[in-house]
């Protein structure tokens, strides 16, 4: 199992990486914001809470529309080829979890880079479990899109997810942080697990490591992710009509 | 090389696609799978291949017990869909590779073995092209190659000659005859074409609202003068071409 989601993790790398315009333009909507909205939010805020809002609004858009990939690999037979080698399931999806984790990993330190310039200043041990958090995250949020994009009519997958992860990015507090909400919206969007991660991750950002916030974070983290692989393990497990 | 029993698959809308199906196939054999669209072909070949799993009945495919051990039919089968399986925008090296790895090859034996298959299927020098830019001829070959880089003993071919011209569908039988000549490969074969089944198999079987209604070679089948299409059409009550009248939920 190991050699078959390396040989598959390698070769989706490599068609990934084939596309490296591909991977800039996956992180295009973050990059506008700190670029566009980043300098008004610094009139008021930190780069440091910004900035962790955006890497979010990236893991939500690059690994959460993961699926797209094995949308095409379904309409082009390969998905229905590779399921009649002896590959395991959990090979044939983790292969590609773990390549969209690559490439979300890619964007952020992009994402970062830009961030820099324009003002950010984390510790190197912040952005160190800030970066772990996010790979862990993407993992699940990959795995999910998957499970969602196998499970839905597939021409609907576009239109759900790209309606679905706006609310979830707003509602978690990544442009603005949920203390500036009103007290509805601020109940609201304790049901996003994303909040807890995002407030984490803006913890971790700003030096603070042995926080509450962290620590809650980190759990709901865990718990999504144990969450997500299941699911995903599910879907690809059944069959595929 | 295939033995089921009571084979059947019913959808989860209800739509019953496969009703007890029972197939009988001794290696080295070239058998022919005939029946309408929706008739229950591609379902057939689809539990047969592990990628449904029945809702009764028992199979062994290759030796395995298609629901104990899909792993181990897997190994020993190879599988060209109707549509084929290449994505458009990687160049067909890189997917044979990752194709012959997921078997077990070495990199070292996987290039090795694509040299002699592609060879086979006159697909030498092609390999480093984009699927886009082949022929539908060169496309179905290639399709067929990635089905046979782990040399299966049992190859399925989900109408393999759908959509090509004359000259590259007589090409596509010789090679599956020179599969059975010269490694005594069972090919199991769905087609609507019954030119097809005629030039090219043993035996056919005839499959009609997911139940098989006839089976035998050719030659025995065309009793009184009859041409193959005469047959279906007395057994069927429909040309082979014809949609089904039934309703299966989904093309099966």
């Amino acid at each position: 199992m190991p050699r078959e989601t390396w040989v598959l993790f390698r070769h989706g790398l490599s068609v990934t990486l084939r596309q490296k315009v591909g991977i800039a333009f996956g992180a295009i909507q973050p990059l506008l914001f700190l670029v566009l909205f980043g300098p008004i939010f610094a009139t008021f805020g930190t780069w440091e809470t910004l900035v962790p809002g955006l890497i979010l609004q990236l893991g939500l858009l690059s690994t959460g529309m993961a699926g797209f990939g094995v949308v095409f690999d379904k309409r082009m037979g390969v998905l229905e080829r590779l399921r009649v080698t002896p590959a395991g399931r959990l090979a044939l999806l983790l292969g590609r979890v773990l390549n969209n984790v690559v490439t979300l990993v890619l964007q952020t330190a992009l994402l970062l880079a830009v961030a820099f310039a324009f003002g950010l200043r984390a510790p190197a041990a912040g952005l160190a479990a800030g970066f772990v958090l996010v790979v862990v995250l993407g993992a699940s949020l990959a795995a999910l899109s998957y499970a969602i994009a196998l499970t839905i009519d597939e021409n609907l997958f576009a239109p759900v997810m790209s309606t679905a992860v706006m609310p979830l990015i707003l509602l978690s507090g990544a442009l603005l942080p949920m203390s500036m909400a009103p007290g509805w919206l601020d109940g609201l969007s304790y049901l996003s697990p994303f909040r807890y991660v995002l407030e984490a991750l803006r913890d971790l950002f700003a030096g603070r490591y042995a926080t509450g916030t962290v620590a809650v974070g980190v759990a709901v983290t865990v718990v999504f992710t144990a969450i997500s692989l299941t699911i995903g393990t599910r879907v690809f497990n059944r069959e595929q009509e | 090389m295939i033995n089921t029993m009571g084979l059947s698959k019913t959808f989860k809308g209800g739509a019953e696609a496969v009703r007890g199906v029972d197939i009988c196939v001794e290696q080295g054999e070239i058998v022919g799978f005939l029946g309408q669209n929706g008739a229950g072909k591609t379902t057939t070949m689809r539990l047969l291949t592990t990628l449904l799993r029945p809702t009764a009945g028992t199979a062994t495919v290759a030796g395995h017990d298609l629901i104990g051990a899909p792993k181990e039919v897997r190994r020993r089968i190879g599988y060209v869909a109707q549509s084929g399986a290449m994505p458009p925008v990687s160049p067909v090296k890189g997917e044979l590779e990752l194709q012959g790895m997921l078997y077990g090859l070495s990199r070292r034996e996987v290039a090795a073995r694509a040299e002699e298959v592609l060879a086979r299927m006159e697909l030498t020098g092609l390999e480093t092209a984009f699927p886009a830019a082949l022929s539908g001829g060169q496309r179905r070959r290639f399709d067929i190659a990635f089905a046979l880089l782990h040399d299966p003993a049992l190859l399925f071919l989900d109408e393999p000659t759908t959509g090509l011209d004359p000259g590259s569908r007589a090409n596509l039988w010789d090679l599956i005859r020179s599969l059975r000549a010269d490694q005594g490969m069972t090919v199991f074969l769905s087609t609507h074409y019954l030119d097809e089944a005629d030039a090219l198999c043993d035996r056919v079987l005839i499959i009609d609202h997911g139940r098989i209604v006839a089976e035998g070679a050719p030659a025995a089948l065309k009793t009184g003068g009859r041409t193959l299409d005469d047959v279906f059409l007395d057994i069927t009550g429909r040309s082979p071409r014809e949609q089904s009248d039934v309703p299966t939920g989904k093309e099966a």
